[in-house]
């Protein structure tokens, strides 16, 4: 690029063409002086002439449902003008990359989305998005969101999102053929239970005991084991200020990691999510964890999804020793400070809180709506059993780490690069150590 | 007077707006990286301040970053390596005369037409390293031709994985080297061969002492290349293996630490690192020219 200059005009022309040029930039001066004196002074109190939705739902399904939710918006504001800031790229990263500089240029959207949590703790502290409790209160939104759930994303006792939706992360897949011929009952129900029914694949039949795919999916392994090896409370107790990650309990958790590791796919480093599920439907690996995303992929239609069924080519229950716990994670919507169109923001969460725009985008996206009230006759198949446990009495919940519920963005990265060394050296002290450290340093 | 401005200015102008743009958009942002990289802005809401180059220490206790270093060093000394070695080869046998040299020049070249990113998703399967039940790609070519011995984890080799992954880099531009080597070659004027060979030297001989000792300019440009281009490497790795910590290498380390960690300040150390590495090879390449240039 080096070589490449602009065109400029040359110095030594006449007086008129000079003239002209001196036109040419007093206006385009004075066009990006009203333009700036637009965006810039003025902070959009009470503007509803339109709203800009950023969001990465680009995907199928869930551009379906973006899209459900836009008809539904217009619907209830036509005088406002949808503009849908969608950026593609699986879980955000490319949109988040964006998000940020256009925040740190104080050009933010109308409303992003975020998963709810720890993930926008960075955007409260800096300052970059507003307080909603007023909000919740005024909407009468508290009652209809599980009272565990709101407390999991407030910070310091204040709520700053809405969420639409909620996915389960503490899903296990399995194959019950596989399963028949390695002699297993049912589904494990504890960790021990795993690690001995994955003992039993390994000895009698010859596939993967547990299909694993990128270091990513080893985190999301992770977070199941710690929930399943310590339990609800232990591991909700890890995500707070303080929380001891030296103790033997998460000791025996990391070790009961290292073992489970040791039946995973070879070749895990080359294989995404997609790959790693597939290969239980495929009858090659017996037991795979991954959210319940999977679902979707599994039943889909081509080509967005592998077209098998649930019962004959895969089953699943909740994760070993997370029964009765829903590990959720959940996209959310937020009023970012300075918002140019701030009425048409809360125009657009009222939507996205409200049931009515919840049921539309989550069937298509294939989730369910955070909110309990949902329209039970619209979740089918898996949905409607994760609907079943979201709502019943005596769930207990626990946030998501990876999928950004309960660690900020330097002890989620921190962890992720413990995991990745472990997958080397394969050493649990140095595990403990690390995640130790990581808690220390996040700041929370 | 006027004579005399009239002299340099038209060609200040012309190349002023390069001259602003390279200062601001090259040596501004070096300078405004290195600013960053001595600040103690560890997130975003934290004002920049100086920290005393404490970030360039505290980089060698991160537990990533002495990994990070390593497999650099690894792949560079593969993929550098290898790439001289195969090229030199090829050209090799292109300057002993043989059919079709136009079309073989121009295959050999082809592979540095595509993008390491576009590559990288064919290495990728190709360099799976599943066992002989699932097998794919060239382990799964080893065993259908009976080279079961040759089948390996590729990439994903504990210690020498990095150099698994310099062999698409290597394919892609040895094919470059072969070009820069054969008009190396080619600038051996045929008397002084035709001299060595009335001397009695055997056709070994002609190559050992008379062609490549003329060389080593050659040789040395494609080192220079070769070398900044593996330094920066960063495609190759996102395409085929992602930010996993088994293949992290610092320009990848940059990425993570300013768009996932939110950690300017460690990204930037990073960037000024790699800047000085590769300034470290390119510098004395420069002055090494500058003055061939002036005793010429």
């Amino acid at each position: 690029m080096r070589g490449r200059t602009p065109r400029r005009a040359p110095r030594h022309t006449t007086g008129r063409v000079s003239r002209r040029w001196k036109a040419i930039a007093a206006t385009a001066l004075g066009a990006a002086l009203v333009v700036s004196g637009c965006g810039g002074t003025d902070d959009g109190g009470d503007d509803a002439s339109q709203v800009e939705v950023f969001s990465w739902w680009t995907g199928p399904g869930e551009a379906d449902g973006l899209a459900a939710m836009k008809a539904e918006f217009e619907k209830k504001n036509p005088g406002t003008k949808f503009i849908n800031a969608a950026i593609a790229g699986g879980s955000g990263t490319q949109a988040q990359a964006v998000l940020a500089s256009r925040l740190q240029n104080r050009k933010p959207p109308d409303s992003f989305q975020g998963h709810a949590g720890a993930e926008l703790l960075d955007y409260i502290k800096a300052g970059q998005i507003e307080r909603l409790d007023s909000f919740f209160d005024q909407n009468g939104l508290r009652p209809a969101y599980p009272q565990q759930l709101l407390q999991q994303i407030s910070y310091k006792g204040h709520l700053y999102s809405v969420p639409v939706n909620i996915h389960r992360s503490n899903m296990l897949w399995y194959n019950p053929k596989i399963l028949d011929d390695a002699g297993i009952a049912g589904p494990p129900k504890t960790i021990a239970e795993f690690i001995t029914a994955l003992k039993a694949v390994k000895a009698r039949t010859g596939k993967v005991p547990l299909s694993l795919g990128a270091q990513w999916t080893a985190d999301h392994l992770l977070e199941n084991v710690l929930l399943g090896s310590l339990g609800t409370d232990a591991y909700n107790a890890l995500w707070k200020p303080g929380a001891d990650w030296s103790s033997p309990a998460v000791r025996k958790a990391l070790t009961d990691f290292a073992e489970i590791m040791k039946y995973t796919t070879a070749e895990a480093a080359s294989t995404d999510w997609q790959g790693a599920s597939k290969a239980v439907v495929d009858g090659k690996a017996a037991f795979n964890i991954m959210g319940d995303w999977a679902y979707g992929y599994f039943t889909g239609s081509a080509p967005n999804g592998l077209g098998k069924k649930v019962d004959t080519d895969f089953k699943y229950a909740a994760a070993p020793g997370t029964d009765g716990t829903y590990m959720w994670l959940s996209d959310s919507f937020t009023l970012p400070k300075g918002a140019p169109h701030r009425a048409g923001a809360i125009a657009w969460l009222k939507v996205a809180g409200s049931r009515e725009g919840q049921d539309l985008f989550n069937p298509k996206k294939g989730s369910i709506p955070a909110r309990t009230d949902g329209n039970k006759a619209l979740y089918t198949g898996y949905l409607q059993y994760a609907l079943g446990e979201w709502t019943k009495p005596g769930i207990k919940l626990a946030g998501s780490f990876w999928h950004g519920v309960n660690a900020g963005k330097k002890q989620h990265t921190d962890i992720d690069t413990a995991v990745g060394l472990f997958l080397q050296n394969k050493d649990v002290a140095k595990l403990q150590a690390a995640l130790v450290e990581a808690a220390k340093n996040s700041g929370q | 007077m006027a004579r005399r401005w009239r002299r340099w200015l038209p060609g200040l102008l012309l190349v002023s707006p390069s001259i602003i743009a390279i200062g601001l958009f090259v040596y501004g942002l070096i300078f405004w990286n290195t600013r960053v990289a001595v600040s103690g802005k560890h997130d975003e809401i934290t004002p920049y301040g100086f920290d005393k180059g404490r970030n360039f220490v505290d980089l060698w206790s991160q537990p990533s970053w002495p990994g990070a270093v390593q497999n650099a060093l690894v792949f560079t000394v593969a993929f550098v390596g290898g790439a001289l070695a195969l090229g030199a080869f090829l050209a090799f046998l292109m300057d002993k005369g043989i059919r079709a040299e136009a079309s073989l020049r121009a295959i050999y070249l082809f592979p540095m037409a595509v993008s390491f990113i576009a590559s990288g998703v064919v290495w990728r399967w190709l360099m799976n390293p599943a066992p002989p039940q699932r097998a794919v790609g060239l382990n799964q070519l080893f065993g259908k031709v009976g080279l079961d011995a040759l089948a390996n984890s590729w990439w994903q080799h504990p210690t020498w994985g990095m150099a698994a992954m310099a062999l698409p880099a290597i394919w892609q531009m040895s094919g470059y080297v072969m070009a820069l080597y054969l008009a190396g070659f080619r600038a051996v004027p045929e008397e002084l061969r035709e001299a060595a060979r009335v001397d009695g030297a055997s056709e070994w001989k002609v190559y050992r002492h008379v062609v490549f000792p003329r060389l080593r300019p050659v040789t040395l440009s494609a080192l220079i290349i070769l070398g900044h281009i593996s330094l920066k490497v960063f495609d190759l790795i996102m395409a085929i293996s992602g930010k996993q910590i088994i293949t992290y290498v610092p320009a990848v380390a940059t990425y993570v630490e300013i768009f996932d960690r939110h950690d300017p300040a460690n990204g930037a150390t990073i960037a000024t690192y790699l800047l000085l590495a590769v300034a470290l090879l390119v510098v004395p390449y420069l002055v090494w020219s500058v003055r061939a240039e002036r005793t010429r």
